[in-house]
């Protein structure tokens, strides 16, 4: 066994010593920023300092080689330092805007895109897949992989009414986050539960606790201590499985994708919102997914026409009615689409506020 | 050399089409690298079986009790041999980076070093919850890269019921509507909860995050249990010149279609310069030698919008500060919640101020840590004991800007009514 090396409980670094200068120098004292074109921010400070930033996407999932192209881009061309944003991408930043053109060609040549800024598609926030989720119905990386190829032109431009955040998550946890569009693995039949295994594998005090709808009770099965859900209950959210792997949820044909529209947590002009069900039912089509790719790029289209400039995807879809937006984009409305959870009827429409 | 890689048909498909693909870089590493190789035949299994192979387990580092996701592979032949034996292992390592996420290329070279020598040279930038995910270590490589890392100045994030891995916007680093040091507060306040978060022994986890103004770039306000957002309560600052920049460039339509109408509380008008109002709260910012756009900023309430369409011309004010909201969370158990203001605002500017911050959040993990039930977020237990015990129990005031409106149900006991109206006094004579 290894001699024990006690931890240095260092916590949170000081990110002073990996800023680059100017940000450094012009801490908190930054005065305005445009956009010379799409993937460049320009920030002035008070004092008349200027630095660019440079944003490319990434695929998130790296090999230490494409790190290591990522930080020769860094040191020949924007002085050593890189951020990487919430959603994977990484920004250069320089203070000689001639620097910026060079930089922006020396990342093409690698094939990282330039763009995500303003008024883009920005690169898709997402969750571990097949990776190295232990609970995932489909795979992360591959999915975004297939979308964001999709969506590149949306990346690299900025003609998007507003900005546009995607998530994908692979499964009804959702550690994707909320977005515009969520991509999010839907289960639609109950955990089938090997009864030899749950004995052995699951407090079951704590699987009948976690369970949201109180559809699962233990029982004997076959003379040994198992589970049993009442089917009719059960809204296949999957959360006993984590506690309890033998009440397998995910299902290769029954695991469908769904889509969700209208999340986002900015407090510009709407409260922040979550994203609302829009379709489901979507196959687990790997490797690339071609009916979410469909249903994502047609909503996106919709909203790209009909959507006024500054409207978010909550916005539009707030000043047009989810009626209009069933209409607009041709997704079936179903009973599905009715909430019947806790707290539901304040989702229920209680007025005459109907657009013909 | 590894050994010969496995026949990858749909894994094959996503190195095509233009953006970056993991697929490639994965095929790089399994050049030289036994586990990549295996981890890339398991991986192709997933997706001709749609199906996931990884189950949890227990490995850690000594002295902590969380911060590694083991994984260990359940891809087993009929003898329960490993299909995919080199990869049987695959634990990742979250570690914590500083606010901000800003690196120098020799850190991320040392990183990347490490994780070449006892791992798979797979690492995400970054997980959800803002770690540097060095993704596939066996188990016994996963203390010798901790404390190469460790010595490098790096500490293990959270995993399990314990504080999280916080995350920051770029904030005062480089934007001009950062309210506040949000990578001093993260530091300030996650540095204080290390043995929470590396000793995971609290009902469920516990996140912060730290936005410097309500556009909300951490999107704090769903994702944590304590959500720190930066504020201001004074008038919107304003610049003639770059106001009038901003008109010469967009013009009447934008102003009146994209910027007041936008106003979601009508806060803003266009006006003939000589007659906006000079009384108190009212701000304004010139568009061209006769016009101005006029602020009530009263009614403003700090959406942003404005500020984000026509920046430098407007800018958050002088008076700034963080309003904080709690029991925001994901889906389980009672479904997505958003964090609720707790308190409307505090400064946090003097050391004093982000101990006050430290304070606060040391009081709710208390008040957490003993009341939560078992795997219950802050958020659901707002939701089963109500606000104001809550509040009770962490020992803050109530305040009007809790809710969005009174209750409009009348099943309530009110026979403490006068003591209450007798506080609600006391209150508002504390704050004059």
């Amino acid at each position: 066994m290894t001699e024990m090396r006690e931890p240095i409980e260092s916590g949170v670094p000081d990110h002073v010593q990996y800023l680059h200068p100017m940000m450094k120098k012009n801490y908190g004292s930054w005065k305005y920023h445009d956009r010379p074109r799409p993937g460049v921010l320009h920030h002035v400070a008070h004092n008349g300092d200027e630095i660019w930033t440079v944003r490319a996407g990434t695929q998130r999932q790296m090999d230490v080689y494409t790190i290591r192209t990522l930080c020769d881009i860094a040191d020949n061309f924007a002085d050593g330092y890189v951020r990487f944003t919430t959603r994977s991408n990484i920004e250069y930043m320089v203070t000689d805007e001639s620097k910026v053109a060079p930089l922006i060609a020396e990342l093409g040549k690698h094939g990282f895109p330039i763009g995500g800024t303003g008024n883009s598609v920005s690169m898709i926030s997402h969750t571990q897949g097949f990776l190295h989720c232990d609970i995932p119905g489909t795979d992360a990386s591959g999915v975004v992989k297939a979308l964001m190829d999709e969506l590149y032109d949306e990346f690299i431009h900025e003609e998007m009414p507003n900005r546009v955040k995607l998530s994908t998550s692979c499964c009804e946890i959702n550690c994707g986050g909320q977005a515009d569009i969520a991509i999010i693995m839907q289960h639609t039949k109950p955990p089938k539960i090997n009864h030899d295994l749950v004995a052995n594998a699951c407090e079951r005090p704590t699987v009948v606790a976690r369970c949201p709808v109180a559809a699962i009770r233990p029982a004997l099965v076959n003379g040994k201590p198992s589970l049993e859900i009442d089917e009719s209950k059960c809204m296949c959210c999957g959360a006993c499985f984590p506690p309890c792997p033998p009440m397998q949820i995910n299902d290769p044909e029954f695991s469908k994708i769904a889509i969700w529209v209208g999340g986002k947590n900015s407090n510009a002009r709407l409260r922040p919102t979550f994203h609302k069900l829009v379709a489901s039912g979507l196959p687990n089509n790997a490797p690339r997914w071609p009916e979410v790719g469909a249903v994502v790029k047609n909503i996106l289209r919709v909203y790209k026409t009909d959507a006024k400039p500054w409207e978010r995807m909550s916005d539009w879809v707030d000043r047009i009615g989810w009626p209009q937006f069933f209409e607009k984009t041709g997704l079936p409305f179903t009973k599905y689409h009715i909430d019947d959870w806790r707290g539901a009827r304040a989702t229920l429409n209680a007025s005459t506020h109907i657009r013909f | 050399m590894a050994k010969k890689q496995h026949d990858t048909p749909m894994l094959d498909e996503l190195e095509s089409g233009p953006w970056p693909s993991f697929v490639t870089g994965l095929k790089r590493l399994a050049n030289d690298n036994d586990m990549m190789v295996d981890l890339m035949g398991q991986l192709e299994t997933s997706y001709a079986t749609k199906k996931g192979y990884w189950k949890g387990g227990t490995v850690g580092v000594f002295g902590y009790g969380g911060g590694v996701i083991p994984r260990f592979s359940e891809l087993k032949d009929e003898n329960e041999k490993h299909v995919y034996p080199d990869a049987a292992e695959f634990h990742t390592l979250r570690i914590q980076p500083a606010a901000g996420m800003h690196y120098t290329t020799d850190l991320l070279r040392k990183m990347a070093d490490v994780w070449e020598r006892h791992g798979s040279g797979l690492i995400a930038f970054h997980g959800q919850s803002g770690d540097i995910m060095f993704q596939g270590a066996t188990t016994a490589n996963v203390q010798p890269a901790f404390d190469e890392l460790n010595e490098m100045g790096f500490d293990m994030g959270g995993a399990g019921p314990a504080v999280r891995t916080s995350m920051s916007c770029v904030g005062a680093a480089r934007c001009e509507q950062s309210c506040f040091d949000e990578a001093k507060a993260l530091r300030t306040v996650v540095n204080n909860f290390l043995d929470d978060m590396h000793r995971p022994a609290l009902p469920y986890k516990f996140k912060f995050k730290f936005s410097g103004c309500p556009n909300d770039c951490v999107n704090s306000i769903q994702r944590s249990d304590m959500a720190t957002i930066g504020t201001w309560r004074d008038s919107i600052q304003t610049d003639d010149v770059l106001g009038k920049k901003w008109f010469a460039k967009h013009g009447m339509d934008e102003l009146v279609n994209d910027v007041i109408s936008r106003c979601p509380t009508k806060a803003l008008s266009l006006k003939n310069t000589k007659d906006v109002s000079t009384v108190e709260g009212i701000s304004s910012v010139a568009i061209n030698d006769t016009q101005s756009m006029q602020i009530e900023n009263h009614s403003c309430v700090r959406c942003m919008h404005c500020i984000n369409v026509m920046t430098g011309a407007l800018a958050p004010g002088k008076d700034k500060g963080v309003t904080v909201l709690m029991g925001g969370k994901s889906v389980l158990k009672i479904g997505t919640s958003l964090g609720t203001v707790i308190v409307p605002f505090m400064k946090l500017e003097s050391d004093e101020d982000f101990d006050a911050l430290n304070q606060l959040a040391q009081d709710t993990i208390d008040f957490f840590a003993e009341n939560a039930l078992e795997h219950e977020r802050t958020g659901e237990m707002i939701d089963r004991i109500g606000l104001v015990n809550f509040l009770e129990g962490i020992g803050r005031d109530i305040d009007a800007t809790m809710v969005l409106q009174p209750r409009a149900n009348p099943y309530v006991r009110t026979d403490g009514w006068d003591e209450e109206v007798e506080k609600a006094n006391q209150r508002k004579a504390n704050a004059a």
